[in-house]
């Protein structure tokens, strides 16, 4: 077998019982990358020798030691481009420096390795607003790999990456996680530090990882984790061993079903699957409680407001003049930075600002931003009241399985509603992890993963991974 | 400008974006479809509520004020569009009187 599709436990174990090297993983990954990427799309660029120069360099005894790790484009690390998939940083920008959790990879052994698809700075759902290729998923072509981490979990899925960092601002972990079949974490807000990561709505933004098993999501947690003053919205606790008792069991554990996530428009199929998995975790041991999160239905609006106001912001430091595009012959400053940005910006990333623009402009601001901002409050204090009742939360990650490529292309509205499940996790802070369940049949009789959630307290990754494992434990 | 009408062009040149007269109308449509949507917002009764900014609140974190040498000035200087005598170049923003 391959050793590129093995988890990374596996490979640990092997390379320290000295039965592979890492340089012959690396090997592995390339003849992988090089046989299936021109299917899939998933890498937009890679440096194998690069890395076979660390692979021979790599201190086994660390915790991550030999491990290539892909990252998602929108990650600065250190001589490697950060395009963000968009077409104002691709060819001109090269990373400056590495983001912290880069630092905190190759600390720990790793070896960060290529570089993946995204919708244009993370705005999206399905990849298909890369400005630069079009990912596809590896269970049925014809469809999306969900998004905007697309790349991250397509080539997990695909076998052409041991594992994967993502970034989440509404979902962008968990859904493509969902739709590739694969394990998608979220963390808490402030677990993991920001820095380096391309800001899209900063009071929303996660890094985290996309793996083939919840060990291994907990692997890569433990070394990401942990506060960094390069990001003062990181929070100084302490880390745990995420990979300790990940198989505790779930017996005694109260899981919380909120109805309001299983929603009218959701695909029957879907819906079987997230109450087969609550089904075996309640003949596990576990005591399933029905709760109500009675707010969820503002959550897409709130989040339409908050996510693009805060981008609008974020994105206003692409002006062409110290990176980036730049556009020639403008005549003035105002018209260079106009040029710049319209040519540099794909339609989702310039619908988004315009909204969040109008969201905060003068007489605005009140009606729009500040009133998400109080929404928010109200979504927040749903699951601060749910948590005094249960430990987690068990729901779909998306009402769907992934769809074909083009299907709501013209109708961002409908593709906004579709993060029903995913949103409200972000505007709470709260960590969430999307863990395979199942699969459908869709049409020409394919077969198409969907995955369950669960979402815990702030900081409460132990009882979402230990949940986790008991899912992937059944199947 | 009405008071719930946007005006695409006018919001884009806020936010420094020329549009071309077929995104001005394809946006135009699409952002009074999503506002029409978040408008739900106004079914809550929320102002006995405070705003969340933050999700796990914390404030004023700062770090020791040691000095420590910065990230390396080429490594910037080799990604920016122009530069001149080891500095950006912009156009001219200074007119003549």
């Amino acid at each position: 077998m391959s050793l590129a599709s093995q988890s990374i436990t596996e490979l640990r174990k092997q390379l320290t019982a000295g039965e592979v090297t890492p340089l012959q993983i690396i090997d592995d990954l390339e003849k992988a990358v090089l046989a299936s990427d021109s299917e899939i799309n998933a890498y937009l660029s890679y440096d194998f020798d690069k890395a076979r120069e660390m692979a021979s360099n790599a201190d086994l005894s660390l915790p991550l030691g030999g491990i290539p790790i892909g990252i998602k484009d929108n990650i600065n690390t250190l001589g490697e481009p950060c395009s963000c998939a968009s077409q104002f940083l691709v060819d001109s920008y090269i990373a400056p420096y590495d983001a912290t959790v880069i630092s905190k990879l190759k600390a720990a052994g790793a070896i960060p390795l290529g570089r993946l698809n995204m919708d244009e700075f993370a705005m999206g759902s399905t990849t298909g607003n890369s400005s630069i290729k079009r990912t596809n998923n590896p269970h049925d072509l014809d469809r999306v790999p969900g998004g905007s981490s697309g790349g991250s979990a397509a080539a997990v899925a695909a076998n052409s990456a041991i594992a994967t960092l993502g970034s989440d601002t509404g979902g962008s972990i968990r859904q493509p996680a969902s739709h590739c079949g694969i394990v998608g974490l979220k963390p808490s807000y402030g677990r993991v530090s920001r820095y380096g990561l391309v800001a899209f709505a900063s009071s929303l933004d996660q890094i985290g990882p996309c793996t083939k098993t919840v060990a291994d999501a907990a692997l890569i947690l433990n070394v990401i984790s942990g506060p960094d003053e390069m990001d003062s919205t990181s929070l100084e606790v302490d880390t745990p061993d995420f990979t300790k008792n990940l198989n505790a069991g779930v017996a005694g554990l109260k899981l919380g079903i909120p109805k309001e996530y299983f929603t009218e428009g959701m695909d029957p199929a879907v819906r079987e699957i997230v109450n087969s998995a609550i089904d075996k975790l309640r003949n596990a041991g576990a005591e399933i409680v029905d709760i109500s999160l009675p707010h969820t239905e503002y959550a897409v609006a709130t989040y339409y407001i908050i996510a693009p106001a805060e981008a609008s912001s974020n994105l206003s430091r692409f002006d062409g003049i110290r990176y980036g595009n730049r556009a020639e012959q403008s005549g003035n400053l105002i018209d260079l930075y106009k040029d710049s940005r319209s040519a540099g910006f794909g339609s989702e990333v310039k619908r988004r600002i315009i909204l969040g623009t109008y969201a905060l402009s003068s007489g605005y601001d009140h009606k729009y931003y500040d009133k998400a901002q109080r929404v928010r409050t109200l979504i927040r204090e749903d699951f601060t009241k749910a948590f005094e009742q249960v430990d987690a939360i068990i729901t779909p990650v998306c009402p769907h399985a992934a769809p074909k490529h083009g299907e709501n292309s013209d109708d961002p509205l409908k593709e906004y509603l579709e993060d029903i499940c995913t949103i409200a996790a972000n505007l709470a802070g709260i960590p969430g992890i999307s863990v395979p369940a199942g699969v459908i049949s869709v049409d020409d009789r394919k077969e198409m993963p969907v995955g369950v959630q669960i979402l815990g307290p702030h900081l409460g990754e132990v009882a979402v991974l230990k949940v986790a494992q008991e899912i992937e434990n059944f199947l | 400008m009405s008071k719930d009408h946007i005006d695409v062009n006018y919001v884009a040149n806020l936010a420094r974006l020329n549009l071309t007269e077929e995104e001005s109308s394809t946006f135009q449509r699409q952002i009074e479809d999503i506002l029409g949507y978040i408008n739900k917002l106004e079914e809550l009764d929320i102002d006995d509520f405070e705003p969340t900014a933050h999700a796990a609140p914390v404030y004023d974190r700062v770090r020791e004020d040691v000095a420590k040498s910065s990230l390396e000035r080429d490594a910037f200087l080799n990604i920016a569009p122009d530069t001149i005598n080891d500095q950006l170049k912009v156009p001219k923003v200074i007119e003549e009187l």
